[in-house]
């Protein structure tokens, strides 16, 4: 017989350190925020101690932040789906390279994560620009210039550009797995290069893809510095409109009901499409 | 009239020569086996007859058609993969339908061959499950009623039973010959075992180091080894190295002085040869009464047949007798070993280390 009090707080002991961190720099926070959106909020003499539904209500209500939330959603959903068109199909060719190549590939393509965020932007925003390189090109080309910055598709571009990794990465672990015969075994079947990517690849990456698109759709939806950036005063998204409510209104109350409702939407959005896809994928894949 | 020609066919890959000028004949409704090591370049072989490898030369044409060049998508032929290669997010039914979508073979039609298919490998009741739902043995009849389900002109195994227990391999050797029996197809299958071509094969080609050393119906090139690798590869074999000497008609093989009665027609005197002797050709006489002295130094008993090791003037000799239901001399025991002077084999040049 083993020592029975030894052996069972072994893993409270071990977890303890994480939770107390998790506990500490997740849960209480989040706590607070929640407990904070209930507060009211009054212009002349700050926060309240009586409690209220009316943040809540009035970012519902309000086409303003209704606008906000409809922008970041389309925003991060339009970047999800760019990344994986171009993300699975670079996964798949980096997954069919020779190995000095497949390094050196690799590597251009997490490098973009080495680099600082803010760099990164600042750097788009000097392409982007009415002066940048890509208007002093179209202009060579003998195009007008484009209004680029301070766009929607400035921030697009800048966010597929960070969240690429994030959607190659599981996907090329995903092909990994796969036997390369059951490719060859397409073709010998008499289905063409096409047909045997679609029919037979795609169907087993899914999975990568799922987790590439939740990771791209959830960091998207949350970014900061991006919209921040290139999006300008004008074009805000959910987290740069927590940013101003905390710090330039300082209506604090107001920041954390709208930090708590994204929230809750990503995580909803995030289960729902996890379920609809995990849920045909497991059931053929196991 | 060939079915099946591979002409002067060599695939190099860089500046390592995989297979070299491979010439051969195949026959419609033929099972021809691969037979050799790995790295023999049978794999390759097969590969360049499916399309998936190029040939770097030559030339592969199937029923006067030239299909060197052509896409593996465009010849038709069935391959079965080592690994199987099933599609794991299809069930079994969908995995054996699959080449026939791709033909545009009407639903209906396309149901009733896919059942047909799927009762001759005999998975008629696994039709809803997924690969992953299988054992290896229902999986590789998946990967065999996939094949031949296009009804293709070839169907090219790729060691198809190596992912099998010793027992269940051997029962789908038989079921896997007499499914080609059955439907008739060309069937070309690449193998390691040498046991597996010997059983199953109307013809075995045996490679070495990418060349075709021997292409011959099994029975033959098991008593009719042209070298001393396939002797030693094809089934278990003695290796004695000598000097012919020639007698008028036939002659002798000298051995450290021991001269051993054989028959070489075209060997020259004094030529280097090695004597090949199978194990089950040896008899085990008492002491004093065989061609040559020996002492057994080991014997094991194998159910159907004890295998002894027997320490004589020319080394150690195995031989194999069958089990008649009586125990043999102990270890230790003075025998004599005997032997028909037919059963010797002579072959031209040294024992390679096989």
């Amino acid at each position: 017989m083993t020592p029975r009090s030894p052996t069972s707080s072994a893993p409270w002991l071990l977890a303890g350190p994480g939770a107390l961190f998790f506990i500490g720099l997740v849960l209480l926070p989040l706590a607070l925020t929640v407990i904070l959106s209930f507060h009211a909020y009054d212009h002349s003499s700050g926060i309240q101690n009586t409690f209220t539904l009316s943040h809540y209500v009035t970012v519902l209500t309000d086409g303003y932040y209704l606008e906000i939330f409809w922008r970041t959603l389309r925003i991060a959903a339009l970047t999800t789906i760019i990344c994986a068109a171009i993300g699975v199909p670079e996964a798949y060719i980096l997954s069919r390279m020779r190995d000095p190549w497949r390094s050196v590939f690799l590597l251009v393509i997490i490098g973009p994560l080495l680099v600082s965020v803010v760099v990164r932007t600042f750097g788009w925003s000097m392409l982007l620009g009415s002066q940048g390189l890509v208007n002093q090109a179209l202009q060579l080309l003998g195009f007008a210039p484009a209004r680029i910055l301070y766009t929607e598709t400035a921030i697009v571009i800048a966010l597929v550009h960070v969240m690429l990794p994030f959607m190659v990465i599981p996907v090329w672990t995903a092909l990994q797995k796969l036997d390369p015969m059951v490719e060859a075994a397409a073709w010998t079947l008499g289905a063409s290069h096409f047909t045997a990517l679609r029919r037979v690849v795609m169907p087993q990456v899914t999975l990568g893809m799922l987790s590439g698109s939740l990771i791209v759709f959830g960091l998207s939806a949350s970014a900061f510095a991006v919209p921040a950036l290139l999006g300008g005063r004008r074009l805000k998204m959910a987290a740069t409109l927590v940013y101003d409510e905390y710090l330039q209104e300082l209506n604090w109350p107001l920041g954390a009901t709208i930090a708590i409702i994204v929230l809750v939407a990503n995580l909803c959005i995030m289960l729902a499409y996890n379920r609809m896809i995990e849920a045909r994928a497991r059931r053929t894949l196991g | 009239m060939a079915f099946l020609t591979l002409e002067g066919v060599s695939k190099e890959f860089g500046t390592f020569t995989a297979v070299r000028d491979v010439n051969l004949t195949i026959e419609k409704g033929e099972f021809v086996s691969l037979l050799g090591p790995s790295g023999c370049g049978k794999t390759t072989t097969l590969q360049m007859i499916a399309g998936l490898v190029e040939p770097t030369y030559g030339r592969i044409s199937l029923d006067g058609r030239d299909i060197t060049r052509e896409k593996p998508n465009r010849r038709g032929l069935g391959v079965v993969f080592q690994s199987y290669a099933l599609f794991p997010h299809m069930t079994v039914a969908q995995n054996v339908a699959f080449g026939l979508e791709m033909r545009r073979v009407p639903t209906a039609e396309r149901k009733e061959r896919v059942r047909e298919a799927l009762a001759l490998v005999q998975l008629s009741s696994f039709a809803d499950r997924y690969p992953r739902q299988l054992s290896g043995g229902q999986r590789q009849r998946v990967a065999i009623a996939r094949a031949l389900v296009i009804a293709p002109p070839v169907l090219l195994l790729d060691e198809p039973l190596s992912n099998l227990d010793a027992k269940l391999r051997e029962e789908m050797q038989f079921e896997l010959r007499r499914i080609q029996r059955k439907v008739g197809t060309t069937t070309i299958m690449v193998t390691h075992d040498q046991a597996e071509a010997l059983s199953i094969s109307d013809r075995v080609v045996v490679m070495e180091e990418g060349r075709m050393t021997q292409v011959d119906a099994p029975y033959r090139l098991y008593e009719q080894p042209s070298n001393a690798f396939i002797s030693s590869f094809v089934g278990k074999t003695n290796l004695l190295s000598g000097t012919w000497r020639r007698h008028g008609a036939s002659g002798a093989v000298n051995i450290n002085g021991t001269l051993l009665e054989a028959s070489a027609p075209e060997m020259a005197d004094g030529a280097q040869v090695t004597l090949s002797i199978r194990p089950e050709k040896i008899l085990l006489r008492e002491a004093g009464a065989g061609r040559l002295e020996g002492r057994i130094a080991s014997r094991f008993f194998l159910g159907s047949q004890w295998l002894f090791t027997v320490e004589t003037l020319l080394g150690t000799i195995t031989v194999s007798a069958p089990n008649q239901g009586v125990e043999p001399p102990a270890e230790g025991t003075p025998v004599s070993l005997d032997w028909s002077p037919a059963n010797l084999r002579v072959i031209a040049g040294t024992a390679a280390a096989a």
